[in-house]
């Protein structure tokens, strides 16, 4: 995962891309045309400080190596910036970084 | 005096003891006491994704009724030429906006994904999305127990599902 956080005044610009294949469950392993399963991030969870700012549900519609970006209000510097996830398999990643 | 065996010793005690601490576990989490954490809101809307037709999507959302609004502002590109990968950006001024759906009419599941805004978080998500074909995006706002939407019609050259 990658974060990236930028403060403008009291709002902190999130910018987050995770790394996963997001798989539809359509697709078709071009050599053995075998489907490959459904494999794709579930829950994304933002957090500052601790509280959860964001909650998101996800389907294997969100493209692979998804990308997101939102912006948390009342930011200021040394505020900690959460951003986990979990996929329908029970994989996780979490980062976090510190405003500045 | 009598020795009794130590519950660590007597294989018996020990998975009675093992069992009687798993079934409170199991009854606690049956219970919905002990969550993972980020399971702490609402479960993945399981009905809502797998819906394949939008009057489904909808009514497992809970959008009985939705409005045309004009305080969402929703930025997609009008042709997206691959369709794994189309930039959605949406902006709400619709007051007490709590969260924002996202739906691609003609996807095999038209709902892509929900984001739940909490009260530290402004009313602006920007993410990537897969279209199966050319259709509508359709963004939703959920403010108290109304629904709002704004359109766009995405042409998209290459499909972005299978392949």
């Amino acid at each position: 995962m990658k974060i990236r956080a930028q403060l403008h005044g009291d709002v902190a610009d999130i910018k987050v891309l995770m790394f996963h294949p997001m798989e539809t469950g359509l697709r078709k392993d071009p050599i053995t045309g075998d489907v490959i399963p459904l494999h794709f991030i579930q829950r994304v969870v933002a957090a500052h400080n601790g509280k959860t700012v964001m909650d998101a549900q996800w389907s294997q519609a969100i493209s692979k190596n998804p990308f997101v970006n939102f912006r948390i209000r009342g930011a200021k510097p040394g505020d900690k910036v959460t951003v986990s996830w979990v996929d329908n398999k029970g994989e996780k990643a979490s980062i976090e970084t510190t405003l500045n | 005096m009598r020795t009794q065996p130590t519950p660590e010793k007597s294989p018996r005690r020990k998975f009675l003891r093992d069992f009687a601490i798993g079934s409170a576990y199991l009854t606690a989490i049956a219970a919905g006491w002990l969550r993972p954490v980020y399971l702490l809101a609402a479960e993945w809307n399981k009905a809502a994704f797998d819906a394949k037709v939008l009057a489904d999507t909808l009514k497992d959302i809970g959008a009985i009724s939705v409005v045309d609004s004009d305080q969402i502002q929703l930025k997609a590109p009008e042709i997206a030429e691959n369709g794994a990968i189309v930039p959605v950006e949406i902006t709400s001024r619709v007051p007490g906006t709590q969260a924002i759906y996202i739906i691609a009419d003609k996807n095999p599941q038209p709902l892509v994904a929900i984001f739940d805004i909490g009260a530290g978080l402004e009313p602006f998500i920007s993410t990537r999305i897969k279209m199966g074909e050319s259709s509508k995006v359709r963004v939703l706002v959920k403010a108290g127990d109304k629904f709002y939407v704004a359109t766009q019609e995405v042409k998209v050259t290459i499909g972005g599902c299978g392949g």
